[in-house]
């Protein structure tokens, strides 16, 4: 802990909500709001990249509002906070599944504290990867990748799982921000990781 | 006058507003007028007067004005009701030749001249990515022309079809933008320092643009055309 609090993005439409959630938390301390977004448009997503947060509590109506996307899986590509959903709405076990923890809006501070805790810890059980630069094996998963292999086949050939691998592409495109498999191509062809023999040009 | 985006979020166009205001407030509307035909030189004539001139359905221009302008501008049904779907689909229409007569050669062209000190490899994988998203593109609009848009004039000459529905158009409507933002980050993050700065800030310019512009079209077709046309498919 660099500097003794968490830092916690909140991205809710409701302000009143926001405001409230923010107030409770500073009371608690241990975790600090350092901003609040109202949607994920692409201005909030340039934010979203340089906040840096730890944990970000998203309110899941905005996975409706903004089409059916997964609103998990697309701040992962910006960010490796933990994300925990605001329970709003009433939400299934389906919905709840993608988050790394839940809150509802009645719950105690005290236990919206706890929770908060916990999703940062499970969060940190999963494989990580530090910094901007792309890691020695993220470049290797990069080169399958531009030559086409599947997911399966990346597993396969390093005898890891598919799910690392999944964890490792989604690094990868976090770190980049090249997220098709086409540009992957482009990447590790101008950076030198492969050579034009190993692509059909 | 310059006005930030948040301080005029409350401002929604009016038909009384002049022509002139309207493009005053958010100049990339210009795309807009274009697009439905409507020259420059209109003086001081208001919305209305333009749009009655030009036989432009009035509510469907507001209606692609706003979205195209605010952020999460969402019509209600209400807002919607009265308005001519056929003029949003020549909207889109004349939306996909400009896209792809206009917008995708100057590119293709400025992506050229850009990777000019690149050795031939780097040259051909870039102008193969580039290739490959105007095929996708392509494609994308080929299917609206020739099913969906058939489809919406039929029903609105009051034809029903059993075995289509715009339903089907949104499982359909794929996105394309990742690609496009790939693009923009090969052009401003990984190409060799020997490329121009001046022609990649140009490239760079032209993607951002088209990337709002293709975002504006998309909203406009799933929160106006959509909901539309699922009203007269009621």
């Amino acid at each position: 802990m660099k500097t003794g609090y968490k830092k916690i993005l909140l991205i809710m439409p409701s302000k009143v909500i926001a405001r409230g959630i923010e107030a409770v938390l500073s009371e608690l301390g241990e975790f600090r709001v350092e901003g609040i977004l109202s949607d994920l448009s692409h201005v909030s997503e340039a934010r979203l990249r340089n906040m840096d947060a730890d944990v970000i509590l998203i309110d899941p109506v905005l996975a409706d509002y903004t089409s059916r996307m997964n609103v998990r899986s697309r701040i992962s590509e910006y960010s490796s906070a933990a994300v925990v959903a605001l329970k709003s709405v009433p939400m299934d076990e389906e919905q709840l599944k993608q988050y790394d923890g839940a809150v509802g809006l009645y719950d105690d501070p005290v236990a919206i504290v706890r929770k908060l805790r916990e999703s940062l810890s499970s969060r940190e059980e999963s494989p990580e990867s530090e910094g901007y630069d792309l890691s020695a094996r993220e470049k290797d998963i990069l080169v399958c990748v531009a030559k086409g292999m599947l997911n399966k086949e990346i597993a396969d050939h390093y005898n890891i799982s598919i799910h690392t691998v999944i964890t490792h592409r989604k690094n990868i495109t976090r770190k980049t921000g090249i997220k098709t498999v086409a540009g992957l191509t482009v990447y590790a062809l101008l950076n030198n990781l492969i050579d034009s023999g190993s692509i059909d040009l | 006058m310059m006005l930030m985006t948040t301080e005029i979020q409350r401002i929604v166009f009016s038909e009384s507003m002049k022509i002139a205001d309207l493009i005053d407030v958010n100049f990339k509307l210009l795309n807009v007028l274009s697009r439905l035909d409507i020259s420059l030189g209109f003086g001081e004539n208001t919305i209305m007067e333009v749009c009655e001139r030009q036989g432009i359905d009035l509510k469907s221009f507001l209606l692609i004005c706003n979205v195209y302008t605010y952020d999460g501008y969402i019509p209600s049904v209400e807002q919607m009701s009265g308005a001519d779907p056929a003029t949003i689909v020549d909207y889109l229409h004349n939306s996909h030749s400009f896209y792809l007569l206009k917008e995708f050669t100057a590119l293709e062209e400025e992506l050229k001249a850009m990777v000019e000190p690149c050795d031939a490899t780097q040259k051909k994988v870039v102008a193969r990515f580039f290739s490959d998203y105007k095929a996708q593109v392509e494609n994308h609009f080929e299917y609206e022309e020739s099913v969906v848009f058939p489809y919406i004039r039929a029903l609105m000459a009051g034809q029903r079809y059993a075995s289509y529905s715009i339903e089907q158009f949104e499982e359909n409507h794929s996105n394309i933008d990742e690609t496009l933002n790939d693009l923009k980050n090969i052009v401003m993050k990984y190409l060799p320092d020997t490329c121009d700065t001046v022609l990649r800030n140009q490239v760079l310019y032209r993607i951002y643009r088209l990337g709002e512009d293709l975002l504006k079209h998309t909203l406009i077709e799933d929160n106006i055309l959509i909901p539309m046309v699922n009203k007269i498919e009621e």
